[in-house]
């Protein structure tokens, strides 16, 4: 033991970053019971979005535009004359730890709502937690659809705001053989057989659906399957990097905008840095808001984004939901006068608010918002110029109960 | 560092060397640890607390798993995730079946099954889910370990290998939506055995049953061993070859010490499922599985109570890192490994036995052997970190 | 039969892309039995290499980048290996959890550098366009991954240093004895095996996305070609790299995506089966 000295100094400084974590430990224990949510002068809020992890790269956008909204409500005196304190908590991209997570945020902090998630997978994961402990939670995504939790707010589009406008605007364009290309997820598998039922009702051909794991990057083999098939466009359902892969390696089979088109559902303003608008550029997507939107709150909205976090910064889908998200809670409770879950969900129903995307009307019955329907193309300068939208608002419809031809889906 | 100079191997002394009191410290330890853990920790922790500690118990089940088949084997699995799946979703297929009560699982509506299939019916019945998870794991482990180690696939190629069927796994698991609920996994549970999963007392009472399995199998793998077995065990950790030139064989051994790791991985999963509510293939994925030997290194790789000890504390860490400074723990995570492994090998309990040496060697000897490694090694004997080549 | 004739190409090119990354590692893992899992975040290294270097080559930055990167990630190695590999010979699996922990730290460190969302690298007009299905930028990365070995193999076999390389992957004790630095020979293989990382981060910009993430997403697969060719096997590295590329080629076509990396894996494990040293063994007689 030539050396034990300097291994029982090594043991020491292993052990106190050890204890360091434990030291840590009893702070937020006590803190938890200090503010509940009913008493005191502040009221805490909840936000749990994947600050690590293959997820951070989207969700830490919207965590960002949820506090520029908190900040703002506080600026403005807060709600029923109270501060909104935000507790930020790290999913890490996983979905047990997004359940676990939500607990300690009802359990421990007990806040008074929680605004959180991205992927569908996280979502449902949350759920039977707020369920059961009837908390609420403010999810800021598209997504699939065919989910109606009473405790949760779907501030983002359903199918029929985001995928059937979609659709809508290919078929009007002439666009009839169609090539589905998605992740292999929960997401693109349900919003491909909504797809499928629609081209089916619609004198639309389906050539080819092809799925890729999540974070693949070689997608030489299916583009080659993409071009051999001769679609008049690609349905894009694809998620995260692998959006990346599949233009630049889309792009460099010599396929272009005009003879294809893409429409993606999962890439906006912030994607589009990363893949490159080169590779991207004259692209088709669906969504309800782009920075470009005009209008007096869009406007205020960027500003304040970028004046708070930088000018390179881009505003997008997401982040405005989660930004409408805290607005609309905030204005449900200063109806409510309470904080207090049932009587917040009972006063949301009807809440019209003028938001970024225009006017959003929470519907009490799914809890889901009327959204207006924006298509977009891709700018050579990053930015998304809307070409076509819905004109007004669109009922949510998360399991598509008024369209004949989704009967065969629920 | 002088870790060729000290390939020495020294070996614990025959259970009978330490005097009686020296026998009795490990017994001792083992009843206080328990008592610790069944009557102190659910009376003195909050419920969400007490959750939290039984999701650690059950990484350490896992973690008791590969300190036998790593510390004593030197097979580093990186794949125990799978047969943590395995488990798991065993038990969730059955807590899905049942909340349904005769109906379809709600994701296989979604995602347009029909009928429910064949591989879900047997799962109606709890009691071949629960030996499912445990058996399945195992026949999965002795399958793979029969032909991986009669070709004598070892070392770094055994650690891929794991590693790649983990990968595997999770493709196929995400892959197969309508049957596995996807990326999804299984999640929204609501009854266990008739009793409200959400209800405080049916959490108390599953930490209970958390930690008295874990107790049980750990004395289980003690006297593993502590056996003739776990002697030979060791002798293939050290020197495959020559355990073979005595006529021993060694695929044999390794393959039913990885079974047995398996199972114990299978039951952690099928625990783990109720306690924490979800089984999603990001649980058995590369990363996890990785997560958690890092964790056996953290607390001691060649101890069992080391490897349990370490699952324990990192998962401690981790949630406790997050909820302070979410950005950091990646740093803190990946600075504790690089610590670890360069300065203590043997991880914290290699630094209690190393530090009680040196206290022990200022001190005038006594009647008991200098090497004898008490309660700090009960898993096994001490060895200089030193594997055998690839 | 069209397909068949198709998918050859497209499998080479996946071929060549495994091939540059699995190359670096063949060496690292092959002559000192090192299991760097932070390979990965080397290629990474690379990748951010070319997109600093934009600031001032512009879109020629791609091909300004390839010495740049060699010798980022070639140091970046070099560090790894003084500071905490040569500690750790003879004992290869702790060598993967330690640079598992480097890799965790390296992509933090990515991500507080230059953020998390991905970044851009502009490919170079002259690989816009292609010939028949494959493009130029593919062409490129192939006329790459032929480079590499050419350069790898002229430098193993024509070069005292590394027939010197050559000679302590055989037997690093009978090397020792014979008056060869050894330690100073690890040095320059873990600066040529992490260089090649680096060579290949920059290639794969113009296909892929770089972000933190970049390393995770090739780090399996890099593994795989190396444990199915062989340890230190330049001939066994290309022969898998081949191999698996055409494989996934075809069973991507003829399956989908997720089946076709499934049964990548499931050919690997039963490959390893029949030949577990890989497909090429070195001929020692050391005895573990």
């Amino acid at each position: 033991m030539r050396n034990s000295a300097w291994r029982i100094g090594a043991a020491i400084a292993v052990l106190a970053t050890g204890l360091a974590a434990c030291g840590g430990e009893p702070s937020t224990t006590t803190g938890g019971t200090a503010a509940a949510s009913g008493g005191g002068d502040t009221i805490k809020v909840g936000l749990l979005h994947s600050l690590s992890g293959t997820m951070a790269i989207s969700e830490v956008t919207v965590r960002d535009a949820e506090l520029l909204a908190v900040e703002e409500i506080n600026k403005a005196g807060g709600v029923l004359g109270k501060q909104l304190v935000p507790v930020a908590e790290d999913g890490a991209s996983d979905w047990p730890t997004f359940a676990e997570k939500a607990t300690k945020l009802i359990a421990q902090d007990k806040v008074a709502t929680v605004f959180g998630g991205w992927t569908s997978a996280s979502r449902k994961a949350m759920l039977p937690v707020f369920e059961k402990r009837k908390a609420l939670l403010w999810y800021p995504v598209q997504y699939e659809g065919l989910e109606s939790s009473p405790y949760i707010f779907y501030t983002g589009a359903t199918t029929n705001q985001q995928i059937v406008p979609g659709l809508d605007y290919l078929k009007e364009k002439g666009k009839k053989k169609i090539f589905l290309v998605g992740s292999d997820y929960v997401f693109p598998r349900t919003a491909n057989k909504i797809i499928k039922a629609y081209a089916a009702a619609n004198g639309m051909q389906v050539l080819g659906e092809e799925y890729t794991p999540l974070g693949h990057t070689e997608y030489s083999t299916l583009v080659n399957k993409v071009v051999a098939a001769k679609p008049d466009a690609v349905f894009n359902t694809l998620n995260g990097d692998s959006n990346v892969a599949f233009f630049k390696q889309l792009k460099s089979a010599g396929v272009t905008a005009e003879q294809m088109p893409v429409m993606s559902v999962s890439v906006a303003e912030e994607e589009v840095k990363g893949i490159g608008v080169d590779n991207i550029a004259g692209h088709l997507v669906a969504w309800n808001y782009y920075q470009t939107t005009e209008n007096p709150a869009n406007a205020k909205f960027v500003e304040a984004f970028k004046a708070k976090y930088g000018a390179d910064r881009v505003t997008s889908d997401p982040m405005e939901a989660g930004y409408n998200a805290v607005y609309l809670w905030a204005e449900a409770v200063k109806k409510a006068g309470t904080t207090e879950v049932e009587a917040v969900k009972k006063a949301a129903g009807g809440i019209a608010l003028e938001r970024p995307e225009g006017t959003v009307t929470i519907d009490g019955e799914n809890q889901h918002m009327y959204k207006t329907a924006r298509i977009g193309v891709i700018e050579p300068d990053g930015q998304i110029k809307e070409v076509w939208n819905s004109g007004k608002p669109i009922k949510p419809d998360p399991y598509l109960k008024t369209y004949s031809w989704a009967g065969g889906l629920t | 560092m002088t870790t060729t100079v000290r390939n020495v191997v020294r070996v614990a002394p025959p259970p009978a060397g330490p005097s009686w009191r020296g026998r009795l410290r490990a017994p001792a330890v083992f009843v206080l640890v328990a008592v610790l853990a069944l009557v102190v920790a659910p009376l003195l922790l909050e419920p969400f607390r007490l959750g939290l500690l039984a999701k650690y118990l059950c990484f350490g089940i896992v973690a008791l798993g590969i300190g036998l088949a790593w510390g004593q084997g030197g097979m580093l699995t990186l794949g125990q995730g799978v047969f943590f799946g395995l488990g798991g979703y065993a038990m969730g297929m059955y807590l899905k079946l049942h909340d349904a009560g005769g109906d379809l699982p709600d994701f296989m509506v979604w995602s347009g099954v029909e009928k429910l299939p064949a591989l879900w019916v047997p799962f109606e019945n709890p009691v071949f889910a629960v030996a499912f998870a445990v058996i399945g794991p195992v026949v999965l482990a002795v399958l793979l370990g029969s032909l991986v180690f009669r070709q004598r696939v070892r070392g770094a190629y055994f650690a891929i290998l794991t590693q790649a069927l983990a990968a595997a796994t999770v493709i196929l698991l995400v892959g197969q939506q309508g049957l596995t609920g996807g990326t999804n996994g299984l999640t929204n549970f609501f009854d266990l055995f008739g009793q409200d999963l959400a209800a405080d007392g049916t959490q108390r009472g599953l930490y209970i049953v958390v930690a008295a399995v874990l107790g049980v199998l750990y004395l289980v793998a003690w006297q593993l061993v502590r056996s003739r077995f776990g002697r030979l065990l060791i002798a293939i950790r050290d020197g495959e070859d020559r355990v073979r030139f005595l006529g021993y064989n060694p695929a044999t051994v390794k393959t039913v010490t990885f079974a047995v790791s398996a199972g114990m991985a299978g039951l952690a999963g099928a625990l783990f499922v109720p306690v924490v509510g979800i089984i999603s293939p990001a649980l058995l994925g590369v990363v996890p599985s990785l997560e958690l030997v890092v964790a056996v290194a953290v607390g001691g790789r060649f101890s069992l109570a080391g490897a349990v000890l370490g699952a324990v504390v990192m998962g401690y860490a981790k949630t406790s890192f997050s909820e302070q400074f979410a950005d950091g723990w990646l740093y803190l995570q990946g600075a504790l490994f690089i610590l670890v492994m360069t300065l203590a090998p043997k991880g914290i309990f290699g630094l209690a036995a190393t530090a009680r040496d040196f206290v022990v060697s200022r001190r005038p000897r006594t009647g008991r052997p200098l090497m004898s490694t008490g309660t700090a090694d009960i898993g096994g004997p001490l060895i200089e970190a030193q594997e055998p080549r690839a | 039969m069209e397909a068949i004739v198709n998918q050859l190409p497209i499998g080479l090119s996946i071929a060549a892309v495994l091939l540059l990354i699995a190359l670096g590692l063949t060496f690292t893992f092959g002559q000192m039995g090192v299991i760097n899992m932070a390979h990965g975040e080397f290629i990474m290294a690379g990748a951010y290499t070319a997109y600093l270097l934009q600031g001032w080559a512009g879109r020629q930055a791609v091909l300004v980048a390839l010495p740049v990167a060699f010798v980022v990630a070639g140091v970046m190695g070099l560090i790894l290996e003084r500071v905490a590999i040569r500690h750790f010979y003879g004992r290869p699996l702790d060598t993967l959890l330690l640079t598992w922990g480097v890799s965790l730290v390296l992509q933090q460190l990515a991500r507080d550098l230059f953020g998390a969302p991905n970044v851009q690298v502009r490919a170079p007009e002259w690989l816009q366009g292609g010939v028949g299905i494959l493009p130029y930028n593919r062409l490129f990365i192939f006329a790459l991954a032929v480079g590499s070995v050419v350069a790898i193999w002229g430098y193993m076999n024509r070069t005292s240093q590394g027939r010197r390389m050559q000679a302590v992957m055989q037997n690093r004790q009978l090397a020792a004895v014979s008056g060869i630095n050894t330690g100073r020979v690890d040095q320059r293989t873990f600066f040529i095996g992490s260089g090649l990382a680096g060579i290949a981060g920059v290639a794969l910009t113009l296909i892929g996305p770089v972000g933190p993430a970049l390393g995770t997403y090739y780090i399996v697969d890099a593994f795989l070609v190396v444990v199915a060719g062989g340890l230190g096997q330049l001939r066994g590295a290309l022969i898998a790299a081949a191999a698996l590329g055409l494989l996934n080629s075809y069973a991507e076509f003829w399956t989908n995506a997720s089946l076709a990396k499934v049964i990548v894996f499931v050919v690997i494990i039963a490959f390893l089966q029949i030949r577990p040293q890989g497909l090429f063994v070195l001929k020692a007689r050391a005895l573990t």
